[in-house]
Formats: C-alpha cells, structure tokens, sequence
C-alpha cells in the first residue's frame, strides 16, 4: 500500500559527501480539515523519520501537520565505508514502514 | 405602563440575548484553529530553554510567492563546519500562522558532512517562517522569510 522511493547513489569515494533523498507515499492528514457536513477528519500523519547506515541513526527527523502529503526530505550524510542505509517511517494509526539502499565506497 | 406586557419584553430580549450568545460559541469552535505569535514563541522556547538566538549563519530557502500552499518546497542549509568537535546538532523550523507553530526538527551529527536539509512543508496562510539551528556548543543561530499564501493549505473542506 504504502511505498517508499529512496535516491542513495550506488557508488561513492571515501570522505565524499552524498545527497540521500526519500519520499514515502502518506496522505498526511493534518486533523485540522472538516467534511461538508462539518465532521472534523481525524489526524493521520507520519510523526518520524529515522535513517541508520550500518545500525548506526545517522539522520532523524520529527514530522508535524504542516509537512507536505507524501513527504520529501533530503539530507547529507559523508561516504565512510561500504554498507547498507535503512529507512524508517512511523506514524498515526500504527503506520510504519521501512526501505534499504545500499552503497560501495571505493 | 402595565407590568405584565413590560415583563414578557424583558423575558424576549433576554431569551434573543441567550440565544445569540449561544450561537457565537460553536461558530468561534468552527474557525480554524491558529497559531498566534505567542504560540510561535513558546515553541522556540520550548527547543532554546530560554537561550540567546543569534540571526545569522542559517539560510532558509523558500519562494516568497506561494501560489499553493498545500505544497512548498523548502531548504535549510547552515553555514557551518561539520567537525565531530563543532557541528550542527540539529535544525528545528516554526511557522507563525499554521494550526500548530512546528514545522520540523531535524537531527543531525558530524557524519552529516554537510548541514542541509529539504522538504516539502504547507502554510495556512500568508506569513513569518523561522529556522532555527543549534550547535554542539550549545548556541542557536536563526534566519526568518516572510511568505505570502494566495491559496492557503489545511482548512479546506474534504469531499
């Protein structure tokens, strides 16, 4: 259901500095909107974004109602050595997903 | 005068007054709820512990025209060494007018290697957007853009 792109580049120097980008599909309703008949529509957002390369949490991030649907965020982290990155995204309602990308460091 | 006509006046009018002091409540409950700089400040308060905020170094990137709120790419990047002695530890970005005054905290660390960050935001209304970064010293650095909305994010009705 829910799906996750991730943009990590496949290889990299050692000591460069690489653009990690994800975007994971969510409605991320804010809980502030209200139906034609004035039911309000209850919150349903991803509230952390975490990313570990190797076990170890490199990236992490608090989401709020004012983040985009279908959140996009881009960081930078230093190529250091070959290994995995994984992704985590937790939310409202139980959601949590997960995705990986891995990486060679020559 | 007679008492009886008199009295039931002043029981019509009381009743009209109740009736329209009733009606004013769900229709304040019915307005979207709004953050007020009051809240905006509280929110800092609530990452500085009441700390200096020094404006400079923090670059925030975002269009000063908004044609759809629903969608605005926004960028922070900071202007700083990302030594494991000196970095930026994390990013934390508020908005002035939104239902709540968080936008998103970001955590960074000296692997980071550089201190930038984007993402997608909404913004309910025309209006002030902060940054602030805090770095490993323990200082804050901040950088603020005024936006303007033409059509706002959040409060529409759902079909």
């Amino acid at each position: 259901m829910a799906s996750a792109l991730i943009n990590v580049p496949a290889k990299a120097k050692r000591g460069d500095i690489i653009e990690i980008k994800t975007l994971m599909s969510h409605i991320m309703e804010t809980g502030y909107r209200h139906t034609t008949t004035g039911e309000a529509v209850p919150r349903n957002i991803i509230t952390s974004f975490t990313c570990r390369f190797n076990g170890n949490e490199i990236f992490r991030a608090d989401l709020f109602p004012a983040i985009a649907a279908n959140p996009f965020i881009t960081f930078f982290t230093t190529a250091a050595e070959s290994g995995k990155f994984e992704f985590e995204w937790t939310g409202d309602k139980g959601f949590s997903e997960t995705a990986s990308a891995s990486i060679t460091v020559e | 005068m007679q008492q009886p006509p008199n009295s039931s006046r002043r029981q019509f009018l009381g009743l009209a007054g109740g009736a329209a002091a009733l009606g004013a409540i769900p229709v304040i409950t019915v307005r979207p709820a709004e953050a007020t700089p009051a809240m905006l400040a509280s929110a800092i308060q609530n990452v500085t512990a009441g700390a200096v905020v020094h404006t400079g170094k923090v670059k925030l990137d975002i269009p000063p025209l908004v044609e759809n709120g629903n969608t605005v790419p926004m960028m922070v990047t900071v202007a700083h060494p990302m030594a494991p002695e000196d970095h930026v530890r994390s990013i934390h970005v508020f908005n002035e007018k939104n239902p709540q005054p968080n936008i998103a905290n970001f955590y960074l660390g000296p692997h980071s290697g550089r201190a930038q960050v984007s993402t997608r935001i909404r913004l309910a209304d025309s209006q002030k957007i902060v940054a602030i970064a805090k770095l490993s010293d323990g200082s804050f650095w901040s950088a603020s853009v005024d936006v303007v909305v033409t059509l706002a994010a959040c409060t529409e009705e759902v079909i």
